[in-house]
């Protein structure tokens, strides 16, 4: 592989690596709002058997 | 807009912006012929051009929603603006990482201090990072909103400064692709391919703008949600 190959394959990668990062980061977010939601639901029960 | 048509819009944006790049990729690659003077490290101008005219493109859209909102006072343009301009500096990042390869292997050099048209672009993408700044130091409501607002349509001031700095440059290293002399300008094949990847750059950036929108629109009502709760 020539210098310039590899370089050009780096610029390709970097965006897919920042593609598949925010795919990551938003896995996590996706996991947290389901928490919440979760909580929420159960404090809702709470308070209508209240 | 009801969120099972948000959630198809998303999934079409995704399933278009994966096989325009794929399309785009493979036609950058094997269709294209060789730059007579760049070589095979031309390539990157196929991911590296649209990435940046994609992140133009999101930071125009963010300052028209915030025209939108100071027009019509419209809190929902709020995060639709801050959505665009959250997904223009992930591009703005993108065209500097891959802006500064291009230049490693073109020009031996990561950066170059004395090129107007990179130092602009990173003026530009500076701005809008301090865009976070200036929105969380300010408390939630329409204040924020309004300063939020005004300081995108700032910043769009920038973005032809930064395109046209490439061709008013005296002393640039920076290719010129888009110009009235034939002898610079793409080919057929280089302006098609461009095309494809400028489209499938374009469709990612409006596949992670509806997603990141309704995500945060999701914070939004669960916070409204555990304060009526509580």
């Amino acid at each position: 592989m020539t210098s310039a190959e590899k370089y050009v394959t780096a610029a390709y990668l970097v965006v897919l690596a920042v593609v598949l990062l925010y795919v990551i980061i938003y896995s996590f977010r996706l996991q947290r709002l389901e928490r919440e939601i979760t909580e929420l639901a159960e404090l809702a029960r709470r308070k209508q058997v209240a | 807009m009801t969120s099972s048509l948000r959630s198809n819009q998303a999934v079409l944006l995704a399933a278009a912006a994966f096989a325009l790049l794929l399309g785009g990729l493979a036609l950058a690659f094997y269709w294209v012929p060789q730059a007579p003077l760049e070589g095979f490290r031309q390539r990157i101008f196929y991911i590296h051009v649209p990435v940046a005219l994609t992140a133009y493109a999101c930071f125009g859209w963010g300052a028209w929603k915030a025209l939108r909102l100071l027009w019509k006072r419209d809190r929902r343009y709020d995060l639709e603006s801050y959505t665009a301009v959250h997904i223009g500096v992930i591009f703005g990042i993108l065209t500097l990482v891959t802006g500064s390869i291009w230049a490693r292997t073109s020009w031996g050099v990561w950066w170059s201090w004395g090129e107007r048209q990179l130092v602009l672009f990173l003026v530009l993408f500076l701005f809008y990072c301090a865009y976070f700044m200036l929105r969380y130091s300010v408390e939630p409501g329409p204040r924020r909103a309004q300063m939020s607002a005004v300081y995108a349509l700032f910043g769009v001031v920038l973005i032809p400064i930064s395109f046209l700095a490439i061709r008013l440059a005296e002393n640039f290293i920076h290719p010129v692709v888009f110009s009235r002399d034939v002898d610079e300008n793409l080919t057929g094949s280089q302006a098609a391919t461009f095309g494809v990847c400028l489209a499938g750059t374009l469709a990612l950036a409006a596949a992670l703008h509806v997603n990141e929108l309704r995500g945060k629109r999701l914070d939004e009502r669960l916070r409204e949600l555990r304060e009526a709760l509580a």
